[in-house]
């Protein structure tokens, strides 16, 4: 029985399930040149743009599609999926967004309205392929930070997209990056100019709605020297039979004495009980500490999507840089999720820190990957990895595998690993004081992940906690 | 109060618990005495409501109410609470939060209002002197890294703090040094009053020294064999268990 109350408490409802009716333009399934150049054309797109897409196209041709060993998944056929769906009407602004739009982001607790619109955070608004709204734009500007969807971007601040665009993730660096390149139709673009502190949260929130779509953004981040950014990325999905494909690329820059602050609240459509439909993630994130005393932290917390493949990664090439990862991914029903990072110190002094907490229930599967790499010039680098896995019953499962890769004696490093049950004695436990077993796992789930959850800014944290005690919320007594 | 009425229970087709009585009135201290794999823990599980044991039998009443079917977490909210002999670890989860949760849960279900950080952490601080821990055991995981003692002191802690009509202690006093055992004693003691039960099960009659009992009940291959007064504790510590094994073949066959 305590295995039943297990599997009901874990048994989770998608609230964001539902889908938004509006007119929408999308292009017919399949992929060849044509269709490349025609998202480009839609977008309105430099020349020297389109040209990049097809390079990215015609490596992509010649790759193939990763088999990871412990992910598992029908093929996918590239030719079935639409890449590019929007809704129909143009933009101006923010007034003329379409009610049903504004509503879906309602529903998601996302205020896009000016007068209700979240005290303290600037949000762009991805629905589909497009970035439907950028909130606080204006304020922001006046302070020269840019903060606008990747269009846009191309549009207003072609030179800087030239710039730093597939700096970080080359269009040939893996089979997804390399699609991402070739048919990304939009995402966020932000520009922190020298010795500025953005005075607010920037966020970006996507949303899939469309049916048969992939979702492929780019989202490209610079924190010029001195500047500092933190940037909250949301996500969540309708409720539908088949897989979705959504392959991001986001790339990170930060300059001399730069900061960035990057916190992912991942909440994709996972998918139903026995593992029908859900969203299969498919992520490159990469930051780079391109300048000295420059700092880039990731957090992500990862409850949603049928499959996450993701691995947020520091290049730290700036002596005294410093990268970290603090991450919570939670697996449950059929869920499989394969993510951690990598840590590559270039620079001298450099140092990293990897806090990994993975929760695992149901049929759930999860594997940490880590890479530490300290280069032969990278002089007393520091390394501290924690990789903690925690199960859910007994049919879930929970793997490790840190890979370490020291060039340079002069290296520091430090790495623990540890996995536990929530086991029955526990719950009787809890139960024996008064608890609910429901209580009782948000409660040891919840201490499980106190690390992590200090890094998130507030309003997240307290968004992450409540996701997650969803996420293992059933329907016990 | 307490009310088991020929209870049989059994763990994976293994009989264990073979026809329990046993009346517990309000104020009253029952002491369960037994060799090793009587069935002592076993009934306080099954009081508890581990569900792991199966009922084949019987009907424990408490405050006059069938709890057979009762989940574990209403019976604690009803009043019931069990000091384990072996306290579970809980990683990651602070003991001050989970005592509060523990507490507030109960009041919850009994419709009382719940107690704020500040109150709680003020009361905790009176309560730690009663079972003789230092103020930083409420802010470590609980029980994790705790000693044997310190342990058992913990299940204490949470039981003058959750404040049950009815406490089945099991072996709280093994692994407690001299001081603590007479801390702990003491501590019972001042949490006694005319309302409030006891279960205590033991192996040694040093802490009935302290605690007074009203009654002691010889518990062996999971049936109450015999029952009296303190006396009885002293007599086993003397003789051990056998002498009553041979009586009861004696009685069955007259
Ligand atoms: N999960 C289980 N599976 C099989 N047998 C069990 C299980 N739990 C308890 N038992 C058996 O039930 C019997 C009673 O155990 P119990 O723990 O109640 O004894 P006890 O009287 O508390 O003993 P002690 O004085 O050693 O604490 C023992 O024979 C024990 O092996
Ligand atoms: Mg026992």
């Amino acid at each position: 029985m305590p295995e039943k109350i297990i599997t009901d408490s874990i048994n989770q409802e998608y609230k964001y399930g539902f889908v938004t009716d509006i007119e929408q333009e999308k292009i017919p399934p399949g992929l060849n040149e044509d269709v490349v150049k025609l998202i480009s054309k839609k977008k309105n797109e430099p020349e020297w743009l389109c040209e990049w897409r097809l390079k990215a196209y015609r490596h992509w041709l010649k790759m193939v599609e990763p088999d990871w060993a412990k992910v598992n998944y029908p093929k996918i056929d590239f030719n079935e999926i639409s890449y590019f769906a929007a809704p129909k009407k143009k933009l101006n602004s923010l007034d003329e967004v379409d009610s049903e739009i504004l509503d879906t982001y309602n529903k998601l607790g996302i205020p896009l309205q000016e007068q209700k619109m979240l005290a303290g955070v600037a949000v762009d608004a991805v629905f589909d392929s497009v970035s439907v709204a950028t909130t606080f734009k204006d304020d922001l500007f006046k302070q020269g930070i840019i903060f606008c969807s990747f269009s846009e971007a191309v549009q207003d601040h072609p030179e800087l997209i030239k710039k730093y665009l597939g700096t970080v993730v080359p269009i040939t660096d893996n089979f997804y990056a390399a699609l991402n390149s070739a048919v990304f139709s939009d995402g966020s673009f932000c520009y922190i100019p020298k010795g500025v502190k953005c005075p607010m949260e920037l966020s970006t929130y996507f949303r899939i709605n469309a049916s048969n779509t992939g979702q492929f953004e780019r989202t490209l981040l610079v924190a010029d020297e001195g500047a500092y950014v933190s940037y909250l990325e949301g996500c969540t999905a309708p409720q539908r039979d088949e897989n979705q494909l959504h392959a991001a690329v986001v790339e990170l820059i930060a300059m001399e004495n730069a900061q960035i602050k990057y916190s992912t609240v991942q909440n994709w459509y996972p998918g139903d009980k026995n593992g029908k439909g859900g969203i299969y993630n498919f992520v490159t994130k990469r930051g780079i500490c391109k300048g000295d005393n420059s700092k880039i932290s990731w957090t992500q917390v990862e409850t949603g999507s049928a499959i996450t493949w993701k691995y947020p990664s520091c290049i730290l090439k700036g002596n005294n840089s410093i990268g970290e990862f603090y991450s919570v991914a939670l697996t449950n029903n059929r869920q499989q999720a394969d993510t951690g990072t990598k840590m590559i110190h270039i620079g001298k002094h450099t140092k990293s820190t990897i806090i990994s907490k993975g929760i695992s229930a149901g049929f759930g599967q999860q594997t940490y990957r880590g890479e530490v790499r300290i280069n032969k010039n990278a002089d007393n680098a520091r390394n501290y990895s924690q990789c903690d896995s925690i199960l859910i019953g007994d049919k879930c499962g929970a793997h490790t595998f840190p890979y370490i890769d020291v060039r340079n004696t002069t290296a520091q490093m430090e790495h623990e690993a540890t996995t536990s049950n929530i086991g029955e004695d526990q719950l009787f436990y809890c139960n024996q004081r008064g608890i609910s077993t429901e209580d009782a796992i948000a409660m040891i789930v919840n201490g499980f992940c106190k690390e992590v959850f200090k890094e998130l800014p507030m309003e997240f944290a307290v968004e992450a906690q409540k996701l997650l005690e969803i996420s293992l919320e059933g329907s016990v007594g | 109060m307490l009310n088991i009425k020929n209870l049989h229970a059994s763990i994976e087709e293994k009989k264990i618990l073979k026809g329990i009585n046993l009346i517990v009135n309000p104020g009253e201290l029952h002491v369960i005495m037994g060799p090793n794999g009587a069935g002592k823990s076993t009934l306080a599980s099954v009081l508890t409501g581990k569900d792991k044991f199966n009922i084949d039998n019987g009907e424990i009443l408490f405050d006059g109410q069938i709890i057979n079917e009762l989940p574990p977490e209403e019976r604690a909210c009803k009043g019931m609470f069990m000091s384990f002999q072996y306290p579970i670890a809980i990683p990651g989860v602070n003991n001050m939060y989970f005592l509060k949760e523990a507490l507030n849960s109960q009041k919850k279900y009994r419709g009382e209002t719940q107690l704020d950080s500040i109150d709680f952490l003020g009361e905790m601080k009176t309560k730690l002197k009663y079972v003789g821990l230092e103020e930083s055991f409420i802010h470590r995981p609980v029980n994790d890294g705790f000693s044997g003692g310190e342990k058992k002191r913990n299940e204490i802690l949470q039981m003058i703090t959750l404040e049950p009509k009815l406490s089945i202690l099991d072996e709280t006093d093994s692994g407690l040094d001299i001081d603590a055992l007479k801390i702990i004693s003491e501590g019972i003691n001042n949490f006694r009053n005319k309302d409030r039960s006891f279960i205590l099960i033991t192996h040694y009659q040093r802490m009935l020294d302290y605690l007074k009992p009203d009654f002691v009940h010889v518990m062996i291959q999971g049936e109450i064999v015999k029952s009296g007064d303190k006396s009885l504790a002293l007599e086993l510590e003397n003789k051990g268990y056998s002498w009553i094994l041979n009586e009861k073949v004696e009685t069955s066959q007259s």
